[in-house]
């Protein structure tokens, strides 16, 4: 990696090394942060989905529930988490799992790892978008504490689905982006190969995002990434999210709840960006 | 105080041939007769032989739902801006101008206030032919603030959608408004507004996973394409066979995901049924609107 962290090479390098086969995943990170966690499973409509799990935990004495897409390292693991790659069951164990957390006023911590929400015939049919769009709505009015944190990849539509909250957090070597650099490159330049200028051309490194302002702290990994230390890792992630929980538990939650909604509402249009010439329309007097 | 005076917008119907759309052929896409256009334009662009419903854009959407000459046009001065500085084989802002002289619009939304059977309601509608109808920033702002009048003014909203999902183009920022526009429509289901959203071909990726799908009533039109990941993505992600009509309004309808699939001719009463039904609110006159400027709105200069 350069040392401004700028170029395409940069860009298509912090994709490789989001993707490592050997970096830490969720639970890698659970186990080193929390203690007591339990997983729970089941959507209560049609099943149980293990690339997106959850069940609460203990931080620090404090009950959390803990959200999270989880990868596979082995053949047998990769199937069984679906490449972390979550179908409906996922979105709606995780909802059912937050609004328990809302009953219980647990605080939330979602641990975003996926390259994608799952695309099959079957999430189609039981309504993947639809299970995405009521989490966004369901998490951006839940009256606790929530703190996101992208642990790899951060897929899409796949990552926002467990990803609204009050404050997103970044592993140095971790992306977000709206589409996978691959998809961009063989829609926009027509050519699977142009995946290092799209990877480029997306923003999705932690440290552009936080640049652009999406992001409210980039977590330092290890010389090299997160793969050669997993307990250096898990114990800078570990203060981030002590420190931002905590920071969010002394804010009223009526304010907290403004203050998440204004997070996104601001998200967008920037007066200060030079913008194309406008067409104006005839308006009728 | 002066009262503005309304502002009866007619949007732009002409381009045609520059975007592409399979009425310049004159032929039906499915069941290929010729078509009269004169007979396709009065029967809403169905085709009269076997009811295959074209796209239709904003501006005929707007004219075929709402009662006549009561459509406001707002915030059409809200733009992209090319935050990312993106460029693949040509520039973003290229692609936005050109996209503004094919279609004669700014942005893939087109937002206002309007009357539907009787009933003042706000509306949104996207135009596919204006980038695909993707959502960018500017398109998600439009959105929120449409979803936000209706909160305030606490009108029925309706929202028509034609897109192919997010704008990729904005990267994270397009990506959001995903969060942003889902965000505010949990706040008007708070205030009892209700919201009908309209899906009509096609209608994909974050626009279904988003404010498309999170309505009181959703509606669609015949053999419109709906869904999350093309069914290219998922061919190649896992080599499954799709089965007949997969992804179709008719297909939606039967898995529950849907209320009702609803012909193009049929949809000013099916909404005028729904809002006499949901709606007890007396049609007020258009009024300007003033105090409703949310604190975080951007200083976007009209
Ligand atoms: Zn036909």
């Amino acid at each position: 990696m350069s040392a401004n962290g700028s170029g395409p090479a940069s860009a298509w390098t912090q994709v490789e090394l989001a993707r490592h086969v050997d970096r830490p995943y969720s639970l890698d990170y659970i186990q080193a942060i929390f203690r007591n966690f339990i997983e729970l499973h089941g959507d209560r409509l049609f099943g149980d989905d293990h690339a997106l799990i959850g069940g609460p935990a203990s931080l620090d004495g404090q009950t959390v529930m803990v959200i999270a897409q989880q990868k596979g390292r082995t053949t047998a693991e990769r199937a069984l988490r679906n490449f972390g790659m979550a179908n409906p069951e996922g979105y709606r164990k995780a909802l059912r799992l937050v609004r328990q957390a809302e009953r219980f006023q647990f605080p939330i911590i979602a641990f975003v790892d996926t390259p994608a929400a799952f695309p099959g015939a079957g999430a189609e049919e039981r309504g993947i978008a639809w299970a995405i769009a009521e989490n966004l709505v369901a998490f951006s009015q839940l009256a606790v504490p929530i703190v996101t944190l992208v642990v790899g990849e951060g897929g899409s539509g796949g990552a926002l689905g467990i990803g609204v909250g009050d404050r997103l957090l970044m592993m140095e070597h971790s992306i977000y982006s709206v589409a996978p650099p691959e998809t961009c490159a063989s829609i926009l330049w027509r050519d699977i190969s142009h995946k290092v200028e799209a990877a480029e051309a997306l923003k999705l490194t932690a440290r552009d995002l936080h640049g652009l302002g999406l992001v409210d702290e980039v977590v330092p990994e290890p010389v090299g990434g997160a793969q050669n230390d997993y307990g250096l890792a898990a114990d800078a992630a570990g203060a981030a999210v002590r420190r931002h929980l905590s920071a969010l538990t002394a804010i009223p939650i009526a304010r907290l709840l403004q203050e998440r909604y204004e997070r996104y509402r601001r998200i967008g249009l920037s007066p200060a960006q030079p913008s194309v010439k406008t067409v104006r329309r005839a308006r009728q007097p | 105080m002066f009262r503005q005076k309304p502002r009866y917008v007619a949007l732009p119907q002409a381009a045609r041939a520059t975007v592409g759309e399979e009425v310049d052929r004159l032929s039906c896409p499915k069941c290929e007769i010729a078509l009269e256009p004169a007979r396709l334009e009065a029967a809403h662009r169905v085709c009269y032989r076997c009811g295959y419903h074209f796209r239709l854009r904003a501006g005929e959407r707007i004219e075929m739902l709402l009662d006549p000459n009561t459509f406001e046009e707002e915030g059409q001065d809200v733009v992209a801006t090319d935050v990312l500085g993106f460029n693949d084989s040509q520039p973003y802002v290229t692609r936005i101008e050109k996209s503004r002289a094919e279609t004669g619009l700014n942005e893939a939304a087109v937002w206002g206030e309007g009357v539907v059977g009787g009933h003042r309601v706000v509306t949104v509608v996207l135009d596919f032919a204006f980038m695909g109808g993707s959502m960018g920033a500017a398109t998600g702002e439009k959105i929120t603030t449409a979803i936000e009048r209706a909160i305030h003014r606490r009108l029925p909203l309706i929202i028509v959608s034609a897109s192919g999902g997010a704008r990729m183009q904005e990267g994270v920022l397009s990506l959001m408004q995903m969060a942003k526009t889902s965000a505010a429509l949990g706040r008007l289901a708070a205030v009892r507004v209700p919201f009908f959203s309209l899906l009509t071909d096609p209608t994909m990726g974050g626009v279904t996973a988003s404010f498309a799908s999170v309505a009181d009533v959703i509606l669609a039109e015949p053999g419109a394409m709906i869904g999350f990941a093309g069914s290219r993505v998922i061919q190649q992600a896992t080599y499954e066979t799709l089965p007949e009509g997969f992804q179709t309004a008719e297909f939606l309808l039967k898995h529950g995901m849907i209320d009702m699939v609803v012909p193009r001719a049929e949809l000013p009463a099916t909404f005028r049924q729904l809002l006499d039904l949901y709606d007890h609110q007396p049609v007020e006159p258009a009024q300007p609107v003033e105090a409703p400027v949310p604190a975080t709105r951007p200083a976007i200069v009209p």
